[in-house]
């Protein structure tokens, strides 16, 4: 499969600047693909964009050559977020956020290192870098085909960040899905990625 | 030169939170363990640890805030005197700050001129705000602006310009860079190397052991709560010089020393009962690594682990590699 953005524009409602100009990247489903830039150069905001969270103004996004919100159901592209502590809803215990998956592997569960004392916290009882295992967990689900990942192991520790990301490179490579890792970490990129695009406003 | 004074000085400060346990049990969790560290003059020494392992609380125990339900054993002494809640009171914004995380430390309803001054009016006052501004590459009209209409950067600048008005002694830094770029994260690490430099100490607090190494003098191991190691900048070059096999784990955990992981996660500090808290995911435990474990000097640095022996200054059996 393969994940395309053509041409996209785009800048927020609120906005006075353009914050992608004419941006293009294709990815795919065997490749591991770096995304790199400044902050505030809209490294989230094309993650989003690919993702399906926000339109773009001018351009389009292709899943295999069709738009991708021609896709019905569970959306094939999965983000995962900076912030974990803002992407899981406060009142839901861990195991419900699991469930918000799609069909989600056991093996998924245990390979991140999630424990079953866990599963009946609340988010704000674990920490960010235990609850961050929760989130790529559930953007693991039995249909997706391409992973963003933006900036998700920056607020931890080295050994954690290592952890996670051995995990996710084997289980992408296994079920080809296609990864997007966006970081300004040079070395990581450099230690993760087959090749690295800089996004350049 | 005289022989720089000792600003900061924790010795044995274990911090205790009681707790409801559901009804009317009583519970104490002990959050701080054990931890010993000083900051001398012109010196910044950066306490590297992951998340929830206890570093903001540190902060909060030598600013004298931390929540009514906690209690200090140990101490903590300022210019080699106790620092009592009276005489923390009378620093605290004077000669000792806190540089807090994020700008939800700023009054949201308040100019951001006026946070700096501290509800000061007087022309001195403005003067030194606007030199302060100037230092850190803000515009003089930014004293206008809201919190809300602030970047990440310049939160933080807003955030060091408010540590610097007075002569500080002593800075502590809470995470000053999450979310910065490389580039301005050590942009705002070099204001603290500045204040450094000029005199200060600088306790730096962060998760972020790359980025200490760039800046800091010494650095302090942080791990469930205690500190395992501390060491020079310099013993990170190489991993033997290292003295902890969790410091190990770290310098093995770079990307560009090899990317290694370590199964298993840190454990909450009130698991940790006795001995070491990294046991359970070290390579060499025994039986002797779950009983009191002393805090001692090797090679310059210190460390909290058995296998190091002082007389030889290295881990027994314990080449390059190890633990994987």
């Amino acid at each position: 499969m393969k994940l395309e953005a053509r041409d996209i524009s785009f800048q927020y409602d609120n906005g006075y600047r353009k914050i992608l100009n004419e941006f293009s990247l294709t990815l795919d489903s065997k490749e591991c693909l770096g995304l790199t830039a400044p902050s505030g150069f809209g490294k989230t905001t094309s993650c989003k964009i690919l993702a399906g969270y926000e339109k773009p103004e001018k351009g389009q996004v292709l899943l295999d050559g069709k738009p991708l919100s021609s896709y019905k159901g569970y959306c094939p592209v999965q983000m995962i977020w900076q912030h974990p502590e803002q992407s899981v809803n406060p009142r839901l215990r861990m195991k419900e956020v699991l469930n918000e998956g799609d069909r989600l592997e056991e093996r998924i569960v245990e390979g991140l290192g999630i424990e079953q004392g866990w599963l009946n916290r609340y988010p704000a009882e674990l920490s960010g870098g235990e609850l961050q295992r929760f989130c790529i967990a559930r953007a693991l689900g039995e249909r997706t085909r391409f992973i963003l990942a933006d900036e998700i192991t920056t607020m931890l520790d080295l050994i954690t960040q290592s952890q996670i990301w051995q995990f996710l490179l084997k289980e992408v490579k296994e079920r080809e899905i296609g990864l997007l890792v966006v970081s300004h970490s040079d070395p990581l990129l450099k230690r993760l990625c087959d090749r690295v695009q800089k996004l350049d406003g | 030169m005289e022989e720089n004074r000792t600003v900061l000085s924790i010795e044995h400060l274990s911090i205790i939170f009681t707790q409801y346990d559901g009804g009317f049990e009583q519970t104490q969790l002990r959050t701080i363990k054990d931890l010993s560290l000083t900051v001398k003059e012109g010196e910044m020494v950066a306490v590297v640890g992951a998340s929830g392992s206890g570093k903001s609380l540190l902060a909060h125990a030598v600013m004298g805030i931390l929540p009514y339900n906690a209690s200090m054993s140990g101490e903590i002494l300022y210019m080699e005197e106790e620092l009592n809640q009276k005489r923390i009171e009378k620093f605290r914004g004077r000669e000792i700050v806190l540089v807090p995380q994020s700008v939800s430390y700023l009054d949201p309803l308040m100019k951001v001129g006026s946070q700096i001054r501290k509800g000061k009016k007087d022309e001195a006052s403005k003067r030194k705000s606007h030199s302060v501004l100037k230092r850190y590459g803000l515009k003089e009209d930014t004293e206008n602006l809201y919190p809300f209409q602030l970047s990440g950067g310049m939160t933080r600048r807003i955030l060091i310009s408010t540590a610097v008005m007075e002569q500080p002694k002593l800075v502590i830094a809470d995470e000053p860079t999450p979310g910065l770029h490389l580039e301005a994260a050590k942009r705002v690490l070099s204001h603290f190397r500045e204040i450094a430099d000029e005199g200060a100490g600088v306790l730096l607090i962060t998760h972020d052991l790359e980025l200490a190494l760039e800046v800091a003098d010494r650095i302090v191991v942080f791990y469930a709560g205690t500190n395992v190691e501390e060491a020079f900048v310099s013993d990170f070059y190489q991993e033997e010089t290292l003295r902890h096999p969790y410091s190990r784990a770290l310098y093995r955990a770079m990307p560009d020393h090899g990317f290694h992981s370590v199964p298993g996660t840190q454990p909450f500090a009130g698991q940790v009962t006795s001995g070491c808290p990294y046991a359970a995911r070290c390579a060499y435990t025994e039986d002797a690594c779950y009983r009191d474990i002393p805090y001692q000097e090797v090679r310059g640095g210190m460390v909290r682990c058995i296998r190091m022996d002082s007389d030889n200054g290295g881990l027994h059996d314990m080449g390059k590699g190890d633990g994987k």
